[in-house]
This record gives structure tokens, sequence and C-alpha cells, in this order.
């Protein structure tokens, strides 16, 4: 069985290299956005091939360890509870992608408003999803429960940003595609929180064998 | 595969009187990686896996057609001595057999055969080879004890030390987990993994779970017939064949 749980170790590890350079997708289309930098959003949305070969690639290990070692318990969670994350992880990146597409088309016009709320949003969601994969990795169920928590703040944040933009269409109706392309924004970084979400419950299903999906506020 | 060939067998057929036991089987098996052969009883497994070091020669009226070259050379090459095949190719049977002496004799028992005569070579020999087996550290302070005071498990490893004291290029393992406990199992397990690294071992199981964990490449026989023949993880996750499939999910057989 040694040989499985190196497997296994590898397979966190390589789940850990997949989150961490999701995380840095986040940061880095933020970074294009707020910025206005159109090259650094293309490079976001080459970036996400990677993110793509890492979901394929641990997706394939995960099916090749069930057929070959059988792992039973919580090795066994430890296995379905990847094949998961894995797939929140990829829809995380592309989330990046879509934010990058709608950035590059904001910098054909001037710039609506400064951005506040949406780094703030990206700051939450991007620290919910390191938190997510640090609970994962020391199988902290209490860490998971506040990324859990945390989603709450980062919905509120969204609707605030609605409620401003809803204000700027209505005075102005030139403003209607660049307001809706940043609400469209706000809603992907509500997914990725959402998404951080679903592994931080899946990190809780791992470690206490506790179904806590479609029940926590 | 990119390995070296150890074994290549070339339509190899063999018959047990007017009863064909394996039909026309061409496969090459790499060097230094493990190699399953399974199937359902009956299939010829254990009769391909015996045929590579000629112990079908015991049994009365078989047939052999066909090659089968390791390391290039001919088995059946009328000039071949199967006495140095034998040493070449070791062999580890379902039921540990070790001899009723000690320990050390045992071990040493195949070095003496080929000569070696000095007290100290044979410390040597015999001292390597239960380390290689994983049992050194179990009976290093009773090495003149009989062999049939060791365990089941003990008595596999010690019969795999004794294989490997005469330093084969192939190791061949008929059923070699059959008769032990889980945990005993997965100590051969890993001592398989171990020896990977020095030998090409071939591997006869009906524990399919078995040759999934432990092998790199896997043949699956039926009736007779290598159906399927690939990397492990092929055949378990995406087998070719359909009769494969059937098999490994438990369908047949």
């Amino acid at each position: 069985m040694r040989h499985m749980h190196e497997e296994l170790d590898h397979l966190k590890q390589t789940l850990l290299l997949m989150g961490a350079l999701v995380e840095d997708q986040i940061r880095r289309v933020m970074k294009a956005l707020v910025d206005r930098d159109d090259a650094l959003a293309r490079e976001v949305i080459d970036r996400d091939r990677e993110v793509n070969a890492y979901d394929v690639e641990i997706d394939e290990k995960c099916v090749e360890i069930l057929a070959l070692y059988q792992p039973t318990a919580g090795d066994l969670r430890f296995i379905t509870t990847a094949m998961k994350i894995v797939t929140d992880l990829e829809r995380i990146g592309d989330q990046a992608v879509n934010i990058a597409q709608r950035a590059i088309e904001l910098n054909r016009e001037p710039q609506l408003k400064p951005y506040m709320d949406l780094p703030r949003m990206a700051e939450s969601a991007q620290r919910m999803v390191k938190d997510s994969l640090d609970a994962f990795v020391a199988r902290d169920t209490a860490l998971a429960r506040r990324v859990c928590a945390d989603d709450d703040p980062v919905d509120a944040l969204k609707e605030q940003i609605f409620r401003e933009l809803l204000t700027f269409m209505m005075e102005d109706p030139k403003t209607i595609p660049r307001a809706i392309r940043l609400i469209f924004i706000s809603r992907f970084l509500e997914r990725v929180a959402d998404h951080a979400t679903n592994i931080a419950e899946m990190v809780i299903y791992m470690v206490d064998s506790k179904m806590v999906r479609h029940t926590l506020a | 595969m990119l390995e070296p060939a150890m074994i290549e067998i070339e339509r190899l057929s063999l018959w047990y009187a007017d009863k064909r036991a394996l039909n026309d089987i061409s496969m090459t098996i790499p060097k230094q990686r493990i190699t399953a052969f399974i199937g359902p009883s009956g299939c010829g497994k254990s009769t391909l896996l015996r045929c590579l070091n000629r112990m079908n020669d015991l049994v009365d009226g078989v047939r052999i057609e066909g090659v089968i070259r390791i390391g290039g050379t001919d088995i059946h090459d009328a000039g071949l001595d199967v006495t140095e095949l034998r040493k070449r190719v070791g062999m580890v049977f379902q039921k540990s057999n070790p001899f009723p002496k000690s320990i050390f004799e045992n071990v040493a028992y195949g070095p003496r055969i080929l000569g070696v005569r000095s007290r100290a070579d044979l410390d040597g020999i015999v001292e390597r080879s239960l380390r290689a087996a994983a049992l050194w550290e179990e009976v290093s302070d009773r090495l003149h004890d009989t062999a049939l005071g060791l365990s089941g498990g003990q008595q596999q490893r010690l019969c795999i030390a004794r294989a490997i004291a005469v330093e084969p290029d192939v190791l061949l393992m008929d059923e070699p987990c059959s008769a032990l406990d889980p945990i005993a199992t997965a100590k051969i397990e890993e001592l398989m993994l171990e020896l990977r690294s020095s030998y090409t071992i071939v591997i006869v199981t009906h524990n399919m779970q078995q040759a999934a964990r432990v092998s790199d490449d896997t043949g699956f026989l039926l009736l007779g017939d290598l159906v399927e023949f690939g990397a492990t993880r092929g055949i378990f996750t995406n087998p070719g064949d359909k009769r494969t499939e059937d098999y490994i999910t438990g369908r047949f057989g």
C-alpha cells in the first residue's frame, strides 16, 4: 500500500500546483482589469490551457488510482474529494478567462469609474480559494467552515456593486454596456467564491465524512 | 515499450497430449519491469509462465512450438544447458517450499551447487540475498535454525532470497501470495517493487487487484489465447478487448 500512498501524496502536490496557478490567474486578471492591461489579460486567457492540462492530468490520475489500488475509507474520500476539487479549480480558471475577456472589452472605452469594490471582492474570493486549499492540505475543518461563512460578504459585495451600477445606468444609458460588463465581472467573482465554498465543503466531507453541501447557510 | 526486451515469445503454442493449452502466443516482456499474467483458471497463465524456464519439460506428453528467447538466447536451443537456464530464470511457487534445512543452507544451496565454496563468500551471498528479500532483520540472529520454523510469509520471502542468491536475470512467481495473509502479501508486493530495479519479474496471479497494484504490464489470457497485453494502467482503466473488460469487471471468470 506504500505505493498507493506515494501516489496519493503526489496527487495532492499536483492539486496544490493547480490551485496556486488558479489563484495566480485571479490575481493577474484583476491586475489586468485595474491597470487596463490588454496584454496581461491575454496572458491570462492563454494560460488557461495550463489549468485545463492540470484538470485532465489529475482526473486521469484519480481514475488510475481507483482502478489500480481500490482505495478505501479516508483514502477513498480523498480521491473522490480530489476529483471534485479539480472540477471547481478548473471552473475558477474559466472565471478568470471570462473576466479577462470582459476586461479587454472594457478597455475599448474610457473607464466608467474607479474600481473599488471589485478588487475587494476579488481579494476575498481569492483568499477563500487559498483558504479552502490550505484546509484541504491541513485537513482543517474549522478553516473550511470559515471559508463557507466567508461566502456571505462576497455575495453582499456583489449586491452592492449591482445597486451602484444601476444608478449609473439610470442616469446615463450610454454607460450600460460598461456597467453590464462590470456586473458580469462581479458575478464571475461571486462564482469563484462559490467554487471555493464547494471545495471547503468537500474538505469537511473528506475529514469528517460529513456531507455539509446544501446545508450550511 | 522502450525498455530493452528481456523475454521474447514468438508464436508459442503448447499441447498437453492432444489438448492445446496455449495458442500462438507472441509477446515481448521488457527488462526490469513487473509483468503480470491474469485470467480465469485454466486459461494457460501458469503454463505460459512455466514455459519460461522450461518447467513443462518435466510434464509427460507436452509438445511446444514456437520460440522463446531470453536475453537473446533461444531457450529451446539443443546446446542449451537447462540447469544454466534455470539459474538465469529463478522461480517462486504458490506454496513456499523451503528445504528442510537451516535458513542459511536454504539460501546457500544454489550458490554451493554453482561451486561457491568459501565460507566468507557464502556468508556474503546469504546476507545480501536475505537483505534483498527483506528478511535479514527478522532472521539474522537465527540463521542456523530450521527454515520450517518460519511463518508462511517469511518462508515465502526465504524462497525469494533463495531464488535471487544465484543472481538470476528473471524471477518467475507463480501465485506467490495466494497462501499468505494480507500483511504478508503486502510485504511480498513491496519486495517485488524493490526487486524490480534488479530483476525482470513475471508473476501469475488470479488476484486481479494484485496485478493492478504491483505490475507495470499485464497480459490477459483466456482459453490459451493472449487476449490483450499492455501497460497495466491501460488494461485496468480502458481495456482494448471486450473480454478483458468483462473479466476485470467481474462479469465472468
